[in-house]
């Protein structure tokens, strides 16, 4: 092969995501399929699954979504996510043990504490951008766990927060499988605010930033004020999503705020479709049942499998199941036309 | 005084591997504009190809000062031809997901091989002991380390400001169009200059096989403070990053020495000063302002 490596990818824009509104664009009855597919999907999945691994997928559907909302729909990269899943991991745990709480109280606690979080992280992370973006905000997210690391009174270092109750009004929420049921009105939420977000015209002027940020400040939109929006709101959805996986684990361990929780959530939207919303949540799924399975089968390099999956992924689908399958189902629709 | 002197040391010696790796950073951001997540996994690779050479060849400390970093920079530019290569045409993220992917890779291969214990690396002989600097004692490898580390920033710079290689790479990074379109092959290069970042990163390990715990994780952590140290140097700025390396190690030993009653600052001193620069400085303290965003 000949070396024709030559411009640095500066000049090439990233191809704009191909997700954004062809759903919308889609003839009415096939988004309430799509829909209606969904829920039914969301209200069979613990009698397919381990009601714990159909739990943890709720969990991570919201954190890819969060993810999928800055890195698809507002160009930025955030590969320090686990700050704001952990954060609230941590402060669900907390306020549920000390306070008493019924968990989806503690959970909008972590939640709110997790977009406080982001405030000053993504206060400083906007003022870069690109690869940037992304070093900054992996660089506070290590911060964030050196500080949970140190601080042992509250954090338990190394042992976690153990015995995080999953009270609610005297419910018994013990079984994973009702505990399911119980979370996912709350996931639902947080979903459809996802999906408000991307499609209110806040959502709109986010996906003009992301095209086109010049553009965009010379039509007046305070540019980083709108990217700091978006990053308190998704921080705010992963921390939902990473609160009510410390009440579904009933305990809460450092690795909550690791690196590797942060990548793992960028490969997820990576392979479910970024600038899809709903591919993170395919993207979830998938990861969450092979690791569930990879665990269950004594296979020990974990690492091995997600990192290969990533690399291949990367190198090969690029557009994720649901942009792929977006395509297909746009080529079949215009040749049908013909 | 004597103290201060002496944490001052440290924090260079600690510094000098900041710098190594930011170094070869910086040289691969520059020619390819890939940040390379991977590059705490080739440092454990250095340290572990020099742990491997002496266990179970024999191969003593000086040897593999050479041949691990010459080897895993053969490996880098067989992994550039392989991966990276196809993704340099698009947006930069693609290839940090890659070398993200590759980390974790690399980092459990090691792990299924050796666990996750660390295994000790004699220091070589000729280096044991201690030397006197005159006011204190300082171990003799770590002023070895030190002395390398500056040497082969000295080297690298000289290499990039006084050859021909040099101006090409300079050119090829500043304007890569205008490069070519004077009949210079800036492509040929780009794997040469991975290559020969990685062999930077190995060479870094294997300088910390003797002074530091061996294991696979050893890279993990590192990469993400070196992460913070390209950001508040800026990262398109090769002596910003060293200069970055080295200020980050000695504010690290400063504040360990210091405020030794809060372990936590040592820990977050540097994403604390990252903080700062940020509002200073966005682009870095010597790097140059991005087009506007």
């Amino acid at each position: 092969m000949t070396s024709t490596v030559d411009t640095p990818a500066d000049a090439t824009r990233p191809a704009p995501p191909s997700g954004l509104l062809t759903v919308a664009r889609a003839p009415g009855w096939v988004r309430y399929a799509l829909l209606a597919a969904g829920l039914i999907a969301a209200l069979w999945l613990p009698n397919g699954l381990y009601p714990a691994v159909a739990v943890d997928i709720l969990c991570w559907a919201l954190f890819a979504v969060a993810v999928d909302l800055l890195l698809g729909f507002t160009g930025l990269m955030s590969f320090g996510h686990a700050a704001f899943w952990g954060a609230s991991a941590y402060v669900t745990g907390l306020v549920a043990i000390h306070a008493g709480l019924p968990f989806p109280a503690a959970v909008l606690a972590g939640a709110l504490a997790a977009a406080v979080l982001a405030v000053p992280i993504g206060y400083l992370a906007v003022k870069r951008t690109g690869i940037y973006f992304a070093m900054v905000t992996l660089a506070f997210a290590q911060m964030v766990y050196y500080v949970a690391n140190e601080w042992r009174s509250v954090t338990r270092g190394e042992n976690g927060l153990q015995g995080v109750p999953r009270s609610l009004f005297g419910l018994d929420l013990s079984d994973d499988y009702y505990f399911y049921y119980a979370i996912l009105p709350i996931v639902l939420l947080g979903l459809a605010a996802a999906w408000r977000i991307v499609h209110s015209p806040f959502g709109r002027v986010l996906v003009g930033i992301r095209d086109n940020p010049a553009r965009a400040r010379a039509l007046g939109y305070p540019v980083h004020r709108y990217k700091l929006t978006a990053f308190v709101l998704s921080g705010f959805i992963a921390g939902l999503g990473g609160g009510l996986f410390a009440v579904g684990h009933r305990f809460v361990s450092l690795d909550v705020l690791h690196w590797t929780t942060s990548g793992k959530a960028v490969v997820v939207v990576v392979l479910g479709g970024i600038g899809t919303l709903w591919g993170g949540v395919l993207g979830a799924a998938l990861v969450v049942r092979l690791e569930d399975w990879l665990s269950f089968s004594n296979f020990e390099a974990i690492g091995l499998v997600t990192g290969g999956i990533f690399v291949l992924v990367v190198l090969l689908f690029r557009r994720g199941i649901w942009g792929s399958a977006e395509a297909l189902a746009r080529r079949w629709w215009t040749s049908r036309k013909r | 005084m004597t103290g201060f002197l002496q944490n001052t040391f440290n924090g260079l010696v600690s510094g000098a591997f900041y710098a190594l790796l930011a170094l070869g950073l910086a040289v691969i951001f520059g020619m390819l504009r890939v940040v390379n997540f991977a590059h705490g996994a080739f440092y454990m690779l250095g340290a572990f190809g020099a742990y491997v050479l002496l266990t179970e060849a024999d191969v003593p400390f000086w040897a593999a000062l050479v041949i691990v970093p010459v080897g895993l920079g053969l490996l880098g530019m067989a992994l550039e031809r392989a991966f990276i290569h196809r993704l340099t045409r698009l947006d930069p993220l693609y290839n940090f997901l890659l070398t993200f992917g590759l980390t974790l890779i690399l980092q459990d291969l090691v792990k299924l091989r050796y666990g996750v214990q660390s295994s000790p690396y004699a220091t070589p002989s000729a280096l044991g002991g201690s030397v006197n600097l005159g006011l204190f004692d300082f171990p003799t490898y770590r002023v070895f380390i030190l002395g390398f580390a500056v040497l082969v920033c000295v080297a690298v710079w000289w290499l990039l400001s006084h050859t021909r290689l040099g101006m090409v790479v300079r050119a090829a990074t500043e304007r890569p169009e205008l490069t070519r379109a004077f009949g210079i092959n800036v492509g040929r290069w780009v794997t040469p200059v991975f290559g020969f970042g990685i062999g930077l990163a190995g060479l870094a390990g294997v300088l910390a096989a003797p002074m530091r715990a061996v294991n696979p994780l050893m890279g993990a952590d590192l990469i993400i403070v070196v992460f913070a140290v390209v950001v508040i140097g800026g990262l398109g700025s090769i002596f910003g990053s060293v200069a970055a390396g080295f200020g980050i190690g000695l504010v690290q030993a400063w504040g360990e020495a210091y405020l030794s009653d809060f372990p936590i600052v040592s820990q977050t001193v540097v994403f604390v000063v990252m903080a700062v620069v940020l509002l200073w400085r966005p682009a870095g303290l010597f790097g140059r302002e991005e087009a506007p965003a």
